[in-house]
């Protein structure tokens, strides 16, 4: 029995004496199904999968494999002859100890548990700063096509010049919708694409001698910036904030000098607000001697009403799926393309993908990089190296180049207006009961943040975030940005009607009353989730990171028995 | 446009309750004169649904999918047929389109799996703890020898000539810029790798040994050897799998003593998809060492009513909190693709596995002696698992676009994967699955008879 | 045996020449549950001011500075069990680490029990 679970109810156990007014001998509630893990349903036996009866090539073994799961011999004709295998004395006797389901089993346990998630497709998601949009299931199909999923990335180029040109098409668009020059398409998320920018600005320095040693970054950042910079070996030091939520452009210019490298900021920043003086940063920061890193991860709030490039920014990753819709999938894949100027450009990271007057879209890897560069771009080009393996996130291509044509110029520029519209809807509609920090700074962008002001002695942000997900909502970003105390941070996206927008406000009214008054019945919710609120604390002072029960491989150190680790 | 709900007349309804002439005055913030006033020039408006898929599948249509050709490329993302139910479980709404989940009263469906997967690639590496994954096993190698570094406080990382070139790549890409060494070296030509010779570079300033198991040639090393020399010195040994099926058929690293075990997950589940995303695999033997482990971690616990539950914990080692001391700058994991790992894996089981590993060994091993009998071809490897080397006495990269041209992808050159060392261009890199059949076997060695002719 | 305080809610007890370390109740009231403590290696250098110890919550991690330079010649194993300890004896079995003292008059500026008392109620 595993530590944490005092009690020793699992799914699968049967609660004798139950089936009472709330009790139900199984633990189920009706749709509300509860599930084992599949290490207490399945077994090493059972398999879900079949395979042909294959005939050996000669020998007279013919017909099915010998034993399953034995390794068959290759050549199984008579003894002397046959080579048993050619995986030398590395082949594998002893059990893991992985379970296996039948086909039936298996889609019913997945099912079973995917019901006790939430998600877009279910409702409102306003998680500030994440962008919960809907996803289209065009771009799951187009993912699909057999001429995108089932390629090999190290096939001959000719093979796939229209995975190239895929890469091609939505790095054009990137490039355009962004003002800017170029655009590194391989970084695998939103922070790998900030280490890409970070890692081209000290390419940029290095190559005139002048590394610099520090970056400076507003407390009110995602916590990506400072992680990413010091990852790329530089100093980190706030940037102080104006009492409306900006950038002190003073404080600010008075901090630069020949030591800073870049600034990184946000725009629009996380308190939801424009950064007005974005322009005049830029300038002072490329006066300094400086680059300008914009954190893109807000750009569905302005895509198609104003261009980063004309803002002065260097260097800014795009996360696909806030700002082009690409499904979150309960925590990645990511992929985060990045922008960059033409003083950035030449030290993007291989391999990448050119377009020639011709019209072929070219695949620049090691091999070609050199003779490439000195043909197109007078020998320029010093890429900083490879960031990771084959050419970026192709499956995410496909579904955010399928959705910027779905939406066209017309229509992006539309989503942007639309998720200001419903994040200042919101904002307006609530401020009377919940207290809006930068209210009176001005419009917000695509997001609405409030605090916990005013909330009874004893309440606080997490318990109205509790309270929502009774209501059949998910909660807002809670504690984020950390500039502001008990911050909520509320993220409607254009996905949402001004019905599902309007019984959101309503909800959020009532809990907001509550908390107010306070109602102790918010200290205890959710109530009617598929689990009460979990022991945080017991998971991490006693970490049990793996199924220990039956048929875990002996010998191994179990994290009991490391105590604290 | 079909995705925006909001009408005309909801937007003016909603101007007015927020105070606001028109929605231009809710960007009143953007200076002027960087104000885009209508769609920008020069890009196309907005399509229908039918349009856009033409067009996509237009594109789609230029590229030779592996279905359609005798196919044959490995070289760390490998083809294996995907359970339908797979792919039906990924597009369950619940699953794509929910959040990390942050919030785990109303995230179980995505935790429990993510405990499951964990549960699953540790035993599949012979570890005691796995995370969440990482995005893919390039990244998590390096990410494994800065782990290294923190836990030796060492800085030198020596890294055999059987590592994948690209993972030797990125991990020098990160070295660089922190201040750490990868001493790497070019795989030799020999039937089976040079033990001696990377034992002899490993010394008392040695953070981690990182050797590829089956390496890039589909070679096997002997891991046991390895990790016995790095403990000897007090470094750690890495073992990097490209081919998660493979471990089906061979003993797992961390049985044979690796400390930290990473690796690429697409083969199961994920699929090809020209590269990405794909799914980093990343287990640590200790269960004292995963403080230092980077990524996410679900862990077991227990909810206000005594019931069981998962969370994500020990997150103090992640940047949201951290900040520039985390442990890796890496806020995502592919956690769709270690859906489709963990539900193919559950499918398959053990007996599966262990029946699917034989197969593709079995196919391997017909299609080694098939291509041992063209003119002009020697197959390098002693041992091998599903994927081998042979050298054809002239640039492979040559062969390999000739045969395109038959609807043959022959596999990997090493001169695609080692442009600048000409010693290693007539090696070409062949994989076998089971998707493979023994007509496509047939059908290679007669084209590369035909070519080498 | 005297006890100073430090402004960044540390105790330490003097010993001849070493020092016992660890957070004060009001430290630990404020951190809130206690899950993890990464202490100094023993035979570390530590300097006054800088970072010596990690003391994590679930959704917080706090560096603890060493309030005098020295050497460390212990840590406390029983936080690596039971990290809770610091919670439930915050100032007797939750200590952190002991330190030799290289400088004695480093102690010159720390606070008393009283003077602590009165500069946490002053926050």
């Amino acid at each position: 029995m595993s530590a944490p679970n005092a009690s020793g109810w699992k799914p699968g156990t049967l609660v004798s004496g139950g089936a009472g007014e709330t009790l139900t001998s199984t633990g189920n509630r009706a749709l509300m199904l509860e599930e084992p893990l599949i290490f207490e349903i399945g077994s090493t036996e059972t398999t879900g999968v079949d395979f042909s009866p294959l005939p050996f090539r000669g020998g007279d073994g013919g017909g099915a494999c010998s034993e399953i799961g034995d390794i068959p011999h290759p050549n199984p004709s008579p003894e002397g002859e046959g080579l048993a295998n050619r995986l030398g004395g590395f082949a594998r006797d002893a059990e893991f100890g992985l379970p296996g389901l039948s086909e039936p089993e298996a889609v019913r346990h997945y099912t079973r548990l995917s019901r006790q998630n939430y998600a877009i497709d279910l409702g409102l998601f306003p998680l500030g700063s994440c962008t919960m949009k809907h996803n289209p299931r065009l771009n799951e199909k187009v993912a699909r096509m057999p001429g995108f999923a089932d390629v090999h990335p190290l096939q001959p180029v000719d093979t796939v010049r229209g995975a190239l040109e895929v890469i091609n098409e939505l790095a054009f668009w990137l490039i355009d919708l962004t003002g800017m020059h170029g655009v590194a398409m391989t970084p695998k998320a939103g922070a790998h694409g900030e280490l890409c920018g970070i890692l081209c600005i000290r390419a940029a320095l290095e190559a005139r001698g002048d590394a610099r040693e520090v970056i400076l970054v507003p407390e009110s950042a995602h916590g990506t910036n400072p992680a990413t910079a010091a990852f790329a070996g530089y100093r980190v030091e706030d940037i102080p904030a104006t009492a409306e939520g900006r950038v002190d452009l003073e404080a600010l210019e008075a901090r630069l000098g020949p030591d800073v490298a870049a600034v990184m900021i946000t725009n629009p920043n996380t308190c939801g607000l424009f950064e007005r003086d974005m322009k005049a940063i830029s300038d002072a920061v490329h006066a300094a001697g400086g680059f300008v890193y914009c954190d893109g991860a807000n750009f569905n709030a302005i895509v198609g009403k104003v261009r980063p490039g004309d803002l002065g920014i260097d260097a800014m990753h795009i996360n696909l799926h806030k700002t082009f819709s690409t499904p979150h999938g309960g925590g990645g894949p990511g992929s985060g393309p990045v922008v960059l100027s033409e003083a950035l450009s030449p030290y993007g990271p291989l391999p990448y993908t050119a377009r020639t007057k011709d019209g072929v879209v070219h695949l620049i890897e090691e091999e070609s990089a050199e003779a490439f560069s000195n043909e197109h771009f007078g020998g320029k080009l010093a890429s900083f190296g490879r960031m990771s393996a084959f050419h970026g996130q192709m499956g995410m291509f496909t579904r955010a180049l399928t959705y910027i044509l779905s939406h066209g110029a017309d229509g992006l520029r539309q989503v942007a207006e639309d998720a200001v519209l419903n994040a200042n809807y919101i904002l307006r509609s609530l401020d009377d009961v919940l207290d809006a920090p930068f209210g009176a700074s001005g419009p917000c962008m695509h997001e609405a943040l409030f605090s916990d002001k005013g909330f009874a002695e004893g309440f606080s942000t997490l318990d109205l975030a509790k309270a929502l997900i009774d209501e059949g909502f998910h909660p807002m970003t809670m504690y984020f940005p950390l500039v502001v105390h008990g911050a909520m941070l509320v993220e409607p996206t254009e996905t949402e009607s001004k019905q599902g927008l309007d019984q959101f406000i309503a909800a959020l009214r009532t809990v907001a009353e509550r908390a107010r008054n306070g109602d102790e019945t918010l200290k205890t919710a959710p109530h009617h989730a598929p689990r009460r609120r979990l022991d945080e604390t017991l998971a991490a002072r006693k970490p049990i990171l793996a199924y220990e029960g039956s048929g875990a491989p002996p010998g191994k150190p179990q994290l009991s028995e490391q105590g604290g680790s | 446009m079909r995705y925006l709900p909001l009408t005309p007349d909801d937007r003016s309804a909603m101007l007015a309750t927020i105070g606001a002439a028109d929605i231009d005055a809710l960007f009143a913030d953007v200076p002027a004169e960087a104000r885009l006033t209508g769609p920008i020039a020069g890009l196309p408006l907005h399509q229908s649904e039918m349009a856009v898929e033409r067009h996509m599948r237009a594109l789609s249509k230029k590229n030779l999918s592996a279905a359609d050709a005798a196919f044959f490329c490995g070289a760390g993302a490998y083809r294996h047929h995907i359970p339908a139910s797979v792919d039906h479980i990924i597009q369950r709404g619940e699953f794509l389109t929910a959040y990390t989940p942050y919030q785990p009263e109303i995230a179980q469906g995505t935790l429990q799996m993510l405990f499951e997967f964990q549960s699953q690639v540790a035993r599949l590496y012979g570890c005691a703890v796995a995370n969440a994954s990482m995005y893919d096993g390039s990244t998590a190698c390096w990410e494994a020898i800065a782990m290294a570094g923190r836990i030796t406080r060492r800085k030198r990382a020596v890294v055999s000539g059987g590592l994948h070139p690209h993972y030797v790549e990125t991990s020098k890409t990160m070295a660089k810029f922190m201040g750490d060494e990868i001493a790497d070296a070019l795989p030799t030509l020999s039937g089976t790798p040079d033990n001696a010779a990377l034992v002899a570079r490993i010394d008392h300033q040695t953070s981690c040994v990182v050797v590829q198991y089956p390496d890039i040639l589909g070679r096997i090393p002997d891991l046991a050897e390895i990790a016995e020399a790095a403990h000897a010195k007090g470094a750690l040994l890495i073992a990097v799998n490209t081919e998660p099926v493979a471990l089906g058929a061979i003993e797992s690293p961390g049985e044979l003593g690796a400390d930290i075990v990473v690796g690429e997950g697409q083969a199961l589940g994920v699929g090809l998809q020209f590269g990405g995303p794909y799914l980093g695999l990343f287990a640590v033997r200790d269960p004292r060492h995963v403080r230092q482990m980077p990524g996410r971690l679900c862990g077991e616990t227990v909810d206000a009513d005594g019931k069981r539950g998962f969370v994500l914990t020990l997150s103090t080692r992640e940047q949201h909190i951290r900040r520039e001391k985390a442990t890796s700058n890496i806020c995502t994991n592919s956690g769709l693709c270690a859906l489709a790992f963990s539900v193919h894996l559950t499918l398959l089981g053990e007996k599966g596995l262990r029946r699917l590993a034989a197969e593709n060994h079995r196919l391997a091993c017909l299609a080694a002696d098939r291509l041992a009998e063209v003119p002009g071809v020697r197959v390098l490897n002693d041992i091998f698992f599903n994927e081998f080397t042979v050298l054809l006495g002239q640039d492979a990269r040559e062969a390999v676009r000739t045969l395109t041209d038959k609807k043959v992808l022959a596999g990997v050159s090493l001169g695609r994967l080692y442009p600048a060392h000409g010693a290693l261009h007539e090696g070409l890199v062949v994989a076998v699955t089971e998707t493979t059949s023994e007509n496509d076997i047939e059908t290679l060695a007669s084209a590369l008879e035909e070519v080498l002719a | 045996m005297p006890r100073y305080f430090t402004d960044e809610h540390e105790w330490i007890d003097v010993e001849g020449d070493t020092a016992t370390v660890g957070i004060t109740d009001y430290a630990q009231g404020q951190l809130g549950d206690i899950v993890f403590v990464e202490l100094p290696r023993v035979g570390s250098e530590v300097a006054r001011g800088k970072d010596a110890a990690v003391v994590e919550s679930v959704k917080a991690a706090s560096d603890v500075y060493a309030p005098i330079t020295g050497e460390v010649t212990e840590a406390n194993g029983a936080l690596e069990d039971d990290p809770a300890l610091v919670n439930s004896s915050p100032e007797d079995q939750g200590w952190f680490f002991k330190l030799t003292i290289a400088n004695k008059s480093e102690l010159d500026g720390l606070m008393d029990a009283a003077a602590y008392k009165s500069f946490c109620d002053s926050l």
